[in-house]
């Protein structure tokens, strides 16, 4: 109870740096119940009222919301910012690794993500693996350290791939990541399937292999347990619906073999990522209660990334299909309103269907939704002021709040920007001065230490 | 007798005659009237230490010269106790020999031409067929191998070091993701065994990017991933060993595995961690494991000074400063980040002596003695305190090691590794005499052009942190 008393004042302690903040007078597009012209709250890092007259609490930062818009944070089901790895691609199953390991919270794109809208991300590994890495869905709390910025009790996820991408890492012709002699299985889309089959078997293999010790030892035999396996422990979790998958897929015939393999063995595929011919068969995955996360018109980069339409996202939508726009891509992060815009353009959406799909249907997709995705009184204040409506392409985001605290402000980055560029000058200088007192420092052998940032996706490896 | 032959022959063929213990009768000296940095405790301005057969049998202000002891006069020297490198690769270079000076035609300059020559690394490879396809294949594995066990002792390093006050290296094996177990060597010896001073004191981790082609792990949470699953192997092995010792009989019979005997072997774990995200991450990954845990590089360190303290988790600092590549394009941009990063890394010492973080300085391939002070000079112009420098460079290395009970400070009883400077070392005072094991070295004077020898800088390549 003490405990509990503590951890309430600490709570309470947290969110008391951050006074309540009064949007008056903005248009605010709730996405889940109608637009409401009037005040949004943000207080205790939750949304504390939405109406036409909201009273200012005291010591209420107070904002005048004319001519301006609030929505919720966009939510990215599929990016791969902040991560210092993307693939473990010496293997076609990868499941021992994860994102999770290899966070960095300093990665200037997470700042740079929250200028276009983003509060939440779902972190993935990259596509070179029948079956990837671990994912993480991060909250793009700027300035706090990888922990704090992980989404509390957001489900975790792994990334599987199908198509051209684990098929290509095989072909012992070449291709990107591929040494001719290094050939590695699977080289074709049916070794992708097998792939895929065999490492589920070795996954029931190795839950029945705990079961046995466990009935041995409960049995009061004397038993050697098994070796915990940390790549077949991530399979165990999805059959028995513990973990989300998130499956890279491009080709209508590809995404039936990883659905009717999903049936086989008893667990969903949460999201199909890109899935660009999913309108194909739009009824196969809605019957699965299987989500679509899409681009809006980012297509013909490689083969299988031809049959694609604008259309996509909306056709999905129409048939019943949980539908969500992602990025794929640190730059295109930052114009995920701009592609919502697209599909009222191309297939009708209406404008809450359009910003649904970055905001509520990602949010659903993830299994966050009772926190954020949309405005509603007691989730997550993580929202967005737009200068204008959010799906115009003469709209900017000034202000970002996530759990009630302002990360991003456009007119403070603004002003702060000559300050940061005379900082850097006088660093370059000065590091330029002690170069020279050093007799320019040429063949010192200790200059192999850069110090620079590891480069965070190595090799041209494939993740779109 | 000792005596006598010491003051005709070099120490080192009197050595030759000692047989059995290592530095027993080395004979005696008497170091008098010498200013006395002990570290373990206050300066003393004017006293005596007096060493004997390896280890240092006294030392204060009013110490009686005993008859027998070599008496080296110290007036207006300092005497130290002998430096150690806390990560190092010294010892482990099979230097080949000198090549003949007339080799390149260029006239004389033989013995320094020697020095240029790219030593061959003594690193152990792991051989296996094909690409390894997960952890059961233990590839980039050598947890098993000692770096006792690979000692040359003609490795050039030694000398060098030596010369510039060195007496032990904490040395690694290095070169894999498991790199091996670090031992605690004398810079001094004759024969690999003798200058072990303790065989295994932790299990280096590197997490080198090894790219796409060779196999798994291939990405840096593929190592991490990787080195996880072997600690979760190494907990079973030691399970399933003890439950089968105890019933033999109807059970299946554990596969006997040197890496995982190495990892067990090992009480502490050396772990990477240049950067602050890097810190975070690798204090996160300890405690998770439930690593006995050391990091290595910090050089951003003075950003995480709490986490460390509260963690109570030593780190060791190299005095490799990171510098702009020199091959970099010049009209890239760098970020503020790195910029930043580069600028204050010598404040790294500095912000952890305040912060009460146990630390110590290691020579991550930096060889040369003049380069190593220069980069500790760096540290102190930071702000570390001059004694917080020399306690990083001796105490603190052993501390972290377990081995303050005998190295690392001008103590009775202790190792007598010390070295003798012509004034304080941080301020322009040469090196005259080094002591290890009780072993008198005398380093030869510095050529004459000070930098004519920069060139042999190319061999500060391939230390253990790549």
């Amino acid at each position: 109870m003490r405990r509990l008393a503590i951890f309430v004042l600490m709570s309470v302690a947290a969110f008391a740096a951050d006074p309540p903040v009064l949007i008056q007078n903005a248009t605010i597009l709730t996405i889940t119940n109608g637009t409401v012209k009037g005040s949004i709250l943000l207080q205790n890092g939750k949304i504390a009222a939405i109406g036409d007259r909201v009273m200012a609490p005291p010591g209420a930062t107070v904002i005048d919301g004319a001519g301006k818009y609030v929505m919720p944070g966009i939510i990215d089901c599929h990016s791969h910012i902040m991560a210092e790895a993307i693939n473990e691609g010496s293997v076609s199953v990868s499941s021992m690794v994860g994102i999770p390991d290899v966070l960095n919270p300093e990665d200037i794109a997470i700042y740079r993500a929250l200028a276009g809208g983003v509060t939440t991300a779902n972190i993935l590994h990259g596509s070179a693996n029948s079956i990837g890495g671990k994912t993480i869905v991060m909250k793009m709390r700027w300035g706090k350290d990888a922990e704090e910025m992980k989404f509390e009790g957001a489900m975790p996820g792994i990334k599987f791939a199908l198509g051209e991408n684990p098929k290509r890492a095989g072909n012992p012709a070449g291709g990107r990541g591929a040494a001719p002699t290094n050939a590695r299985y699977p080289a074709t889309r049916m070794g992708v399937e097998d792939v895929i089959r065999e490492a589920f078997n070795d996954a029931v293999a190795y839950k029945a292999s705990w079961d046995l010790y466990r009935a041995k030892t409960a049995r009061g035999e004397v038993a050697i347990p098994p070796a915990r396996d940390l790549k077949l422990e991530p399979l165990v979790e999805v059959l028995e619906g513990k973990r989300l998958v998130h499956a890279h897929c491009y080709r209508q015939d590809e995404i039936l073999m990883l659905l009717h393999v999903a049936d086989d063995y008893g667990f969903k595929i949460r999201t199909l990522q890109h899935v660009l011919e999913g309108y194909k068969v739009a009824k196969e995955i809605q019957e699965r209660g299987t989500g679509a996360s899409t681009f809006a018109d980012w297509w013909a980069y490689k083969i299988e990334a031809n049959d694609a339409i604008p259309y996509n996202a909306a056709i999905l939508t129409r048939k019943g299909v949980l539908t969500s726009l992602n990025s794929d891509d640190a730059e295109l992060m930052r114009h995920l309103d701009k592609e919502a815009a697209k599909t009222v353009k191309y297939g009708g959406l209406t404008e809450t269907e359009a910003l649904s799909l970055i905001t509520i249907n990602p949010a659903k997709q993830l299994m966050i939704d009772k926190r954020v995705g949309s405005l509603e009184v007691g989730k997550d204040a993580d929202v967005l002021l737009y200068d204008g409506h959010p799906l115009s392409n003469f709209s900017k985001v000034t202000k970002v709040w996530i759990d009630g605290h302002e990360y991003f402000d456009l007119d403070q980055d603004v002003e702060a920007r000559p300050k940061k560029e005379l900082e850097k000058k006088a660093l370059i200088q000065k590091a330029a001065a002690e170069n020279r007192s050093f007799g320019g420092g040429g063949g010192r052998g200790a200059a192999n230490n850069t110090g620079g940032e590891p480069n965070a996706a190595p090799q041209g490896v494939p993740q779109q | 007798m000792n005596r006598k032959l010491s003051s005709i022959l070099p120490v080192a063929l009197a050595m030759a005659f000692v047989a059995g213990a290592y530095g027993a009768e080395t004979g005696a000296y008497a170091l008098k009237d010498a200013r006395i940095v002990r570290v373990s405790a206050p300066v003393i301005e004017h006293g005596t230490v007096v060493v004997r057969d390896g280890l240092i049998e006294a030392v204060g202000e009013n110490v009686t010269v005993p008859a027998d002891a070599w008496v080296i006069d110290c007036k207006g020297l300092t005497v130290y106790p002998g430096m150690i490198d806390a990560l190092s690769n010294w010892g482990l270079t099979n230097s080949p020999p000198p090549v003949a000076a007339a080799a390149g035609g260029r006239g004389g300059r033989g013995p320094v031409a020697a020095t240029v020559t790219a030593p061959v690394p003594a690193t152990v490879t792991v051989t296996t067929t094909g690409p390894a396809r997960g952890p059961e294949d233990r590839p980039s594995n050598v947890a098993y191998s000692k770096a006792a066990d690979q000692i040359f002792p003609n490795d050039r390093n030694i000398e060098s070091a030596r010369n510039g006050g060195y007496a032990v290296a904490i040395t690694f094996p290095g070169g894999n993701i498991f790199a091996g177990q670090g031992s605690a060597i004398s810079l001094a010896g004759e024969r690999a065994g003798e200058m072990v001073i303790v065989p295994s004191v932790g299990q280096m981790i590197t997490l080198t990017n090894r790219g796409f082609g060779a196999g798994y792990p291939g990405s840096l949470m593929g190592s991490i991933a990787y080195v996880r699953q072997i600690y979760l192997d190494a907990d079973h092995y030691k399970l399933a060993k003890s439950i089968y010792e105890k019933h033999p009989q109807g059970l299946p019979r554990p596969a006997y595995d040197r890496t995982l005997e190495g990892v067990l072997a090992s009480d502490r774990v050396l772990l990477p961690a240049e950067r602050s995200v890097e810190i975070e991450r690798m204090l996160a990954f300890a405690r998770e494991m439930k690593m006995n845990a050391i990091l290595y590089g910090g050089h951003e360190a003075w950003r995480d000074i709490d986490v460390l303290k509260a963690s109570n988790t030593p780190v060791l600092v190299s005095l490799k400063y990171p510098v702009k590549a020199p091959d970099s394009d010049p009209t890239l941009e760098e970020p503020l980040r790195t910029l930043e990063l580069r600028d204050k890394a010598p404040s790294a010492a500095g912000a952890l002596a305040k912060g009460g973080v146990k630390f110590a300085f290691y020579s991550d391939g930096v060889s040369t003695p003049r380069d190593l002070m220069r980069a500790v000079k760096k540290a102190i112009d930071a702000g570390l305190s001059q004694t917080d420098a020399i306690r990083a460079l001796t105490l603190s290395p052993a501390e972290i090691y377990g081995l303050s009970d005998r190295l690392g400070s001008v103590d009775k009883g202790k190792i007598a590794d010390l070295f003798v400077a012509d004034g304080d070392i941080f301020s322009g005072g040469k090196v005259k005499y080094v002591f290890v094991d009780g072993v008198k070295f005398e380093p030869p004077d510095e050529p004459a052009g000070g930098r004519g020898g920069r060139g042999g800088q190319g061999s500060a390549q391939g230390g253990p942190v790549q």
